[in-house]
């Protein structure tokens, strides 16, 4: 028997040069960046058929309200618990890092701009895009490898029309509205801590609150929502239907969204902000 | 008397009515030197084949021999490399997708799992193909859709959902959508696969049915020798992503194709095999 500790027989493979390694490395980075620009391809590609299909219609209604629902109000909840207590985190840290300059004070103003300019959308964005992309990710994953896409390509309907427009359409128009109830549930976060924490009066709180935010704040904050929204529903969409494989692929594709939406998300954020300034 | 001889001689039997052998040489489907290949697996190579209207073709051949391939080329599904796609004399290969949904209206298909919508009930199911390209009311929807579950022996199971049911309703529930718009040609991935031999049977004897009932015509991909024999005209047998052999019923079993008598003594083995 072959002690474990013996010289392996086999010839070592010859030391690869400096040349063949910067070769393959080449040849790797080609192979991503061919990935990556297919990827974007298949991504504008799809907006643009989703784009087509919902000019001409007709869309759905039932199915689209079903999307409302699914997307949208059963989101209420984790938007509820998330803003709510980032409002009170918010209003404590502001408390506490502005004490020297008597921060109580500014705690209706800088929770409030906080909010509604951007922790409400990036993180409602984040938070909504990891449920509900992972969701339709699933979802259209599982349909593709059960040859459901197929069928309904096999019945003469176009599974973008059928599944994409409302799905996108959903998660364009719900992620402003969860947005906005964020920033209010956030905005009572920081009430609450502010009245029954740091003793200020309510009145001063909402007076600040109001005096504070401004139109273009608001719509700075809810107008980039509507690119997230898209981008998530856009992004959740395409992977599922790119799935390959059986529940091994519609796992992948799951975590491949999370990840992909939650980085376009920051990406897009720092562009719309700066469209935004520039507009507003 | 076997079940399975019974559904073998009223296969017999349709095939000698004068209506079938008329309409036997008018093509329907035709593929010309389709070549199909998926990264470096080469699939079909120079697949040529005839599909005449009103028979029972039966594609036979190994697992990954590119039988499905074959169906999906035929739908449009899938567009080969090279090589043309014929479906009633209008060449399909380069259609867009929303040109090859007038094509795919032509037909009808049972997918192998049978591919039913998981959200939507049975009714939903069959319903679907009628509430996107029929303009007819719920009544008539509800009517037609009555019929067909019938017609696949499904009554007074509409309000399921397809989680509720087995292997063998949820194909028939299948077959049942895809022939709900009254196609021209029914094709049949594996429809056997999976099933047990009485279950089995019956969706022969289903084929053999709506082939008579319909007057459509039908190819039915299969490995299994059985259902080929029971439902089928013609063989043509897929080997290598060619179409090696195609023949009769009658000349398969006296063929000197080295590969198909092999597959059909090896089938034949195995059904003769006791079971424990």
């Amino acid at each position: 028997m072959t002690s474990i500790l013996q010289t392996n027989a086999t010839p070592k493979p010859e030391a690869r040069s400096v040349l063949d390694k910067a070769g393959a490395f080449i040849d790797r980075v080609r192979n991503h960046s061919e990935e990556a620009l297919s990827y974007l391809g298949g991504l504008t590609d799809l907006a643009v058929q989703t784009i087509q299909q919902f000019v001409r219609g007709p869309v759905d209604r039932e199915v689209v309200i079903a999307q409302f629902d699914q997307i949208g109000v059963r989101s209420i909840s984790i938007v509820a618990i998330t803003s709510l207590f980032i409002g009170m985190v918010l209003a404590l840290q502001t408390a506490y890092s502005l004490s020297d300059f008597g921060g109580s004070l500014f705690i209706g103003k800088v929770v409030s701009l906080s909010l509604v300019r951007e922790l409400a959308p990036v993180l409602m964005a984040l938070m909504v895009g990891g449920r509900v992309g992972a969701g339709i990710a699933a979802e259209l994953g599982t349909m593709k490898v059960t040859e459901q896409i197929d069928a309904l390509r096999a019945l003469a309907t176009n599974p973008v029309r059928k599944l994409v427009v409302p799905r996108v359409l959903a998660t364009t128009v719900m992620m402003p509205m969860l947005t906005l109830l964020a920033c209010f549930i956030g905005i009572l976060g920081g009430l609450i801590i502010a009245v029954g924490s740091l003793h200020l009066s309510s009145n001063f709180y909402i007076r600040s609150v109001i005096e504070t935010v401004k139109y273009n704040d608001l719509a700075s904050g809810v107008g980039k929502t509507f690119f997230f929204g898209f981008a998530i529903g856009l992004i959740a969409c395409f992977n599922g239907l790119s799935t390959t494989g059986g529940a091994d692929g519609v796992g992948r594709s799951t975590t491949a969204t999370v990840v992909t939406a939650s980085i376009t998300v920051l990406i897009m954020d720092f562009f719309l902000t700066k469209l935004f300034l520039f507009l507003l | 008397m076997t079940d399975t001889t019974i559904v073998a001689d009223r296969r017999a039997e349709a095939r000698q009515t004068p209506d079938r052998r008329t309409h036997v040489r008018d093509l329907f489907v035709e593929f010309r030197g389709v070549n199909k290949a998926y990264g470096s697996k080469q699939v079909l190579r120079g697949a040529d084949l005839k599909v005449y209207r009103g028979e029972v073709l039966v594609i036979l051949g190994g697992s990954g021999s590119g039988k499905s391939v074959t169906l999906r080329h035929m739908l449009g599904l899938e567009a080969p490399d090279t090589g043309r796609v014929i479906v009633e004399d209008e060449d399909i290969t380069d259609h867009p997708e929303e040109e090859l949904y007038r094509v795919r209206k032509k037909f009808g298909m049972l997918f192998q799992s049978g591919a039913l919508f998981d959200s939507m009930t049975v009714f939903e199911n069959v319903a679907f193909p009628l509430r996107e390209h029929a303009e007819m009311s719920e009544d008539e929807i509800a009517r037609a859709v009555r019929e067909k579950l019938e017609l696949v022996n499904l009554p007074n199971t509409e309000h399921l959902m397809p989680v509720d049911l087995s292997g063998g309703m949820r194909k028939r529930v299948g077959l049942a959508r895809s022939i709900v718009l009254d196609p021209k040609m029914i094709l049949y991935d594996e429809p056997t696969t999976g099933l047990d031999p009485i279950t089995a049977h019956k969706i022969n004897e289903l084929i053999i049915d709506l082939q008579s009932k319909l007057n459509v015509t039908s190819v039915v991909v299969t490995h299994d020798i059985q259902s080929a024999f029971s439902v089928g005209d013609r063989i043509a047998f897929l080997n290598k992503g060619v179409f090696e052999w195609v023949g009769t019923m009658e000349e398969a079993r006296d063929s000197d194709h080295p590969v198909l008598r092999e597959f059909l003594k090896a089938s034949a083995v195995t059904a003769a095999q006791p079971t424990h």
